[in-house]
């Protein structure tokens, strides 16, 4: 029986399936999302990635694939009329790559210890964040958004920190991104949060608040 | 089309440097090799990658393009003739998804082997490469369907991306004594790595083994007490993430 259609093996609190999700919907692809329990996981997610057993995965006419920055290139390239994700000069393509490649290798854990810290530990993490912050805005100049005048594949990469940094911010009564540290980065986090596609997609602000906090609280707490 | 005029910097012994060169030769393109002197990075280097300061850097017509997977995609972009990625989304991003799979997990996990703090941590470190080898086998299998390579009849991003280990691959055995690429376990992998080192476009650009020994062994003597330290047996893959920090 040959499987058709688009499922999206996810999380409703990842910022990597929601990154997904992005793309489908600015490609208008219908899919249905699969929310998974990253503790149960099931049988199907574990069938479609037995590699590294992790979201997102998408199955589009029974083909699997994982890795999320992969996922959205495909996303870009399988439905090639409708909205554009990816630059399509070569050169572009490439710095579009590099920047997603920095914002995961650098920003992830840098705000992911920011999460999880306190005291003099989260000064120094907030420092850290700070300066890889630094370094990514460069790819902003002169733009409303990494990719131009309308979000693009990088914007899509980089776009779960205007939510989920914001948060952190509120939850650990902090500052990270205003306009006198990072004027670009923070104009961007507005403008980001302001795209319809993502307004209409973050998952329920009170509930990922909650589920944040609770995630805090546990590393604060040494579990 | 864009200039001509085509810069790689890198270093002889590092097996990122290496991808970039076996994507040109597979494209025919020409272009001039700016090895690092060893121990020190060029004001050219600093300048094009200011944001990692590592080799390799591709410089098309004086800009730069950084990282090494990048770079292979940019070169099979920007190039017409052999085609690197498959031309299908689907097995384009597959082939993505092991060029990810090879560099963010089973890379560290080799080298984690020399770090480990236990004989415990470092067996599982073992499992985890064995692990990913027949990850790599079964797609062979898959997609070669008795072809010699993962790219089909001829060589492409897989092969590239996994090729260009090859080197210290087989240094490492040579120096640990434990054999990675075993034909009783993957027997496919063992004739791919045979045919990908003795094809046209990877043959110039593979270092000799005995030389990767050498200059592993050289690290040693000159970072001894600072390896020591930190392990008391041989860090072949802290020589390997030194060439890497260049």
């Amino acid at each position: 029986m040959a499987e058709k259609g688009v499922k999206l093996f996810g999380l409703w609190a990842s910022p990597f399936s929601l990154r997904v999700e992005w793309a489908l919907k600015l490609k208008e692809v219908d899919y249905e999302f699969m929310d998974e329990d990253l503790q149960n996981k099931s049988q199907e997610l574990l069938h479609y990635n037995p590699i590294t057993k992790k979201i997102p995965v998408l199955v589009h006419n029974g083909k699997p694939l994982a890795e999320s920055t992969v996922i959205v290139e495909y996303v870009d390239e399988a439905w090639p009329n409708g909205y554009r994700i990816m630059p399509q000069d070569p050169f572009e393509r490439a710095q579009a790559r590099f920047w997603a490649r920095f914002a995961e290798d650098k920003c992830v854990p840098a705000v992911f210890n920011v999460s999880i810290n306190s005291g003099e530990e989260l000064k120094k993490a907030i420092k850290e964040a700070q300066e890889v912050l630094k370094t990514l805005e460069k790819a902003l100049e002169g733009k409303k958004f990494f990719g131009g005048e309308t979000i693009g594949y990088l914007d899509i990469v980089a776009g779960w920190m205007p939510c989920w940094l914001r948060m952190i911010e509120e939850i650990a009564e902090i500052t990270v991104v205003d306009a006198e540290t990072l004027p670009l980065m923070n104009a961007w986090f507005d403008n980001f949060l302001e795209v319809e596609v993502v307004k209409r997609s973050l998952p329920p602000k009170d509930k990922l608040y909650a589920f944040n906090r609770a995630r805090r609280e546990q590393f604060l707490s040494g579990q | 089309m864009a200039s001509d005029d085509v810069k790689l910097i890198g270093a002889w012994a590092s097996p990122y440097v290496m991808r970039p060169r076996i994507a040109l030769n597979l494209k025919g393109v020409e272009y001039e090799f700016l090895e690092e002197k060893f121990g020190s990075k060029s004001e050219l280097l600093l300048k094009s990658n200011p944001v990692y300061k590592k080799i390799p850097v591709l410089l098309h017509g004086g800009k730069p393009i950084c990282e090494s997977l990048i770079i292979v995609q940019y070169i099979d972009e920007a190039w017409s003739g052999h085609s690197i990625l498959p031309s299908d989304p689907y097995h384009r991003a597959v082939a993505r998804f092991w060029g990810h799979y090879i560099d963010d997990k089973w890379f560290p996990a080799l080298t984690g082997i020399s770090r480990a703090p236990t004989d415990e941590a470092k067996k599982e470190a073992i499992e985890q490469v064995f692990a990913g080898l027949k990850f790599l086998e079964e797609v062979l299998e898959k997609s070669g369907a008795g072809k010699p390579f993962f790219g089909g009849d001829t060589i492409g991003y897989i092969d590239i991306a996994l090729g260009s280990h090859l080197g210290w691959l087989r240094a490492t055995e040579k120096l640990s004594g434990l054999t990675y690429l075993d034909e009783s376990k993957t027997p496919l992998l063992v004739c791919w790595a045979e045919k990908f080192s003795a094809h046209e476009a990877v043959k110039c650009a593979m270092p000799e083994t005995d030389k990767l020994v050498e200059f592993a062994q050289m690290l040693k003597a000159k970072f001894s007490a600072y390896i020591d330290a930190l392990s008391p047996s041989i860090t072949l893959f802290s020589s390997l993430n030194y060439i890497c920090s260049l």
